[in-house]
């Protein structure tokens, strides 16, 4: 491989518009060999537009990288055998058998037995029995999985999977991401767009995009240590009330309820233990200082963000 | 059950051959689409069944100007005079002039000329003495209006301009004899020429919407992303999308021909495996034209209406409707430029004058470089991102 160092997708200052209005915003970003990325984001972030220049589908206006150590503007083409695809909407043949499906895909990556391997990748996805049934007429989870298979079927050094689970039940979804484990053990690179908190906390290595620009990165941990976010969850009576008045107050950057209790955080923990102070000698309300959780880092990243570039 | 309880089996991948193996892949994938689509199979077998019913008559107007040879053994006076009153109905226009009859059989077999004009040796000598010589005016009938109102003129034209050549005061009857022959369509029926005609038609009709709707089908399903995502190059999926159609192409012509000898009597003068193999040629240009369309539109229904852009012009200006040498200069130049006018020819040729590839090189090089011409631009114009 010509890329020794371990890095399977390097790329710098990534900028990409569409009608002038700019998708993707000097996006600089490394994913190591072997690793699972999760690539977090709101809808319409740009995480879709970054995959797309990633896998040579999309030409940046500027910035440069390399994936699996080819240069992603000159080698489209050697980037496209080595990388497995698999888009956000179910993009295989609906009037396509999953057998035809898997063929298909076999005969054009030159695979030497293109109908065995589709019959042992069957076999794999446990889609036994439905291999004539149409690729139309799966369920969403099967759908899934057989695009999944459709990808990893020529042996890609990397995987990009934009929003694989998006509709898809718990249970497969769980499924789904034991396999990308068992893929990335065997040594594949996944780079994993996702909305689920959950699935980001299975990522060996998260990014955070909003609104084209790559606003925090790193494991779960680093993420949430960097965030330097103070928050207090409170639990006791009236909460709702609680949560309307403290909003908006000095220090307090963000206000956000779970289920019977309450998440109270901010960057600045003098102004926030000043604003709370008033509350905390209330009787009938418990306060504890807690760790934020990845959802809380970004949703005031989100909350921030927005205000910076919308 | 999951990727987890098994190893992955490592694969072997083949370097060599890459075009041919992904074109095959490609065009597996289409034959399979097309099969599953019920609603364009029976399209492929009921559109020239049902066309080649309602084409059973054809509408004609009175050409002009039709391209005529001349095959002079004797240069005279008179014989001046009979060509320029033949003239000047403005049915006829002499393209050539030769001297011998092979030439003279070479130009109407090739369609160059629909009027050959033939006048013997010893032709004014003979008029002079009164020996009423034939004057020999052999017609291609394969295009019977064009050729019938030429034939019914030249009697009285002919008269009528000899008198102030010749004679003094109008003569009691010809001075010469007219022997008109209408050549490959002796009893001027229209199907004749319908029939061959409607295979053009046709075939332009199903090959253009069939390659028109792929790309832009595709794209509009989706399934575009995941196909660019993979390693195969815009030749490739042209040649995968073009080859299925070429033997649906095939087979419609079949049908029509086959419906044509069988029910209108038309008959197949001239080899078959000519036929088939200018045919086939014909077939994919129009795919390759279609397929252009496709990489430049935005959505079917662009698609749709590009496909009919194109097609009208190919009915009307190909000499299909409406005889090609009656159409003004600029309408010609129009007409060259579109496939079924070629095809027209060589299908009419083959079929109704029995002409061999000799009779039809320049409509054959004609719709090769229409071909590779469309080849050409839809292989520059297929996006290979989606930028």
């Amino acid at each position: 491989m010509s890329n020794g160092n371990g890095i399977a997708i390097d790329v710098k200052g990534l900028t990409k518009s569409f009608g002038g209005r700019e998708v993707v915003h000097d996006l600089s970003m490394q994913v190591k060999r072997g690793s699972i990325y999760g690539f977090l984001g709101p809808n319409g972030s740009g995480k879709t537009t970054t995959i797309r220049i990633i896998c040579g589908l999309l030409t940046p206006d500027s910035g440069e990288g390399t994936c699996l150590g080819y240069d992603i503007r000159r080698d489209a083409e050697k980037i496209k055998r080595q990388v497995g695809y698999m888009t956000q909407r179910f993009s295989l043949y609906q009037d396509l058998s999953v057998r035809e499906n898997l063929e298909f895909v076999a005969r054009l990556y030159g695979l030497a037995d293109a109908r065995g391997a589709a019959r042992d990748m069957i076999t794999r996805l446990g889609l036994s029995g439905r291999e004539e049934q149409l690729a139309g007429e799966l369920s969403g989870g099967w759908k899934q999985r057989l695009a999944l298979g459709a990808c990893t079927l020529p042996n890609p050094q990397l995987l990009l999977l934009d929003e694989p689970t998006a509709g898809v039940d718990p249970k497969a979804r769980r499924d789904f991401w034991n396999e990308i484990h068992a893929l990335a053990a065997d040594g594949l690179t996944v780079l994993v767009s996702t909305h689920y908190m959950d699935e980001a906390e299975r990522c060996h290595e998260i990014a955070y995009i909003a609104y084209g620009h790559l606003l925090t990165h790193g494991t779960v941990e680093e993420v949430i240590a960097k965030s330097a976010l103070t928050t207090y969850t409170v639990t006791g009576e009236d909460l709702n009330g609680l949560g309307a008045a403290l909003t908006g107050k000095p220090g307090v950057d963000m206000v956000a309820p779970f289920g019977t209790s309450l998440h109270v955080s901010g960057r600045d923990v003098a102004a926030l233990e000043d604003s709370i102070a008033p509350w905390r000698k209330k009787g009938g309300l418990h306060w504890q200082k807690s760790q934020p959780s990845l959802e809380d880092v970004f949703i005031e990243l989100m909350g921030r963000s927005k205000d910076n570039f919308q | 059950m999951s990727v987890v309880d098994l190893p992955a089996p490592a694969r072997e991948i083949r370097e060599r051959f890459g075009f041919l193996r992904r074109s095959y892949a490609m065009l597996i994938k289409e034959f399979i689409q097309l099969r599953r689509d019920r609603v364009s199979f029976a399209m492929i077998v009921m559109l020239p069944v049902m066309q080649l019913m309602l084409f059973g008559y054809a509408i004609n107007t009175t050409p002009h100007h039709l391209p005529s040879a001349v095959l002079l053994q004797e240069d005279s006076d008179l014989t001046r005079s009979i060509l320029k009153a033949l003239e000047n109905t403005a049915y006829f226009r002499f393209l050539y002039e030769v001297h011998d009859v092979d030439d003279f059989d070479n130009l109407l077999k090739s369609g160059k000329v629909l009027f050959g004009v033939e006048i013997p040796r010893g032709f004014e000598r003979a008029v002079r003495r009164g020996d009423r010589p034939a004057l020999l005016v052999a017609a291609d009938a394969t295009d019977p209006v064009a050729a019938s109102a030429a034939l019914g003129s030249l009697g009285m034209v002919v008269q009528t301009a000899l008198k102030h050549d010749l004679f003094i005061g109008d003569p009691p009857e010809m001075p010469f004899e007219i022997r008109a022959h209408a050549r490959y369509n002796p009893a001027a029926a229209s199907s004749l020429n319908i029939v061959p005609g409607l295979v053009g038609t046709i075939l332009t009709m199903t090959m253009l919407i069939f390659t028109a709707l792929s790309v832009t089908r595709e794209v509009e399903r989706g399934t575009m992303e995941s196909l660019l995502s993979m390693p195969i190059k815009p030749v490739e999926v042209m040649f995968g999308k073009i080859v299925p159609y070429v033997l649906v192409g095939f087979v419609q012509a079949f049908l029509i021909i086959g419906i044509g000898v069988g029910l209108f009597g038309v008959p197949v003068l001239g080899n078959l495996v000519l036929l088939a193999l200018l045919s086939t040629l014909f077939i994919t240009t129009n795919l390759s034209i279609g397929y252009t369309i496709s990489t430049v539109v935005q959505n079917q229904l662009q698609a749709m209406q590009m496909s009919m852009m194109f097609f009208l012009p190919s009915i009307l200006l190909s000499g299909f409707m409406f005889p090609f040498a009656g159409m003004p200069t600029w309408a010609q130049y129009v007409g060259e430029c579109l496939p079924l006018t070629h095809y027209l020819r060589i299908v009419r040729a083959i079929m109704l004058k029995g002409a061999t590839m000799q009779n039809l090189r320049f409509d054959t090089l004609a719709l090769t470089a229409l071909m590779l011409l469309a080849m050409t631009i839809a292989v520059t114009r297929f996006r290979r991102t989606l930028d």
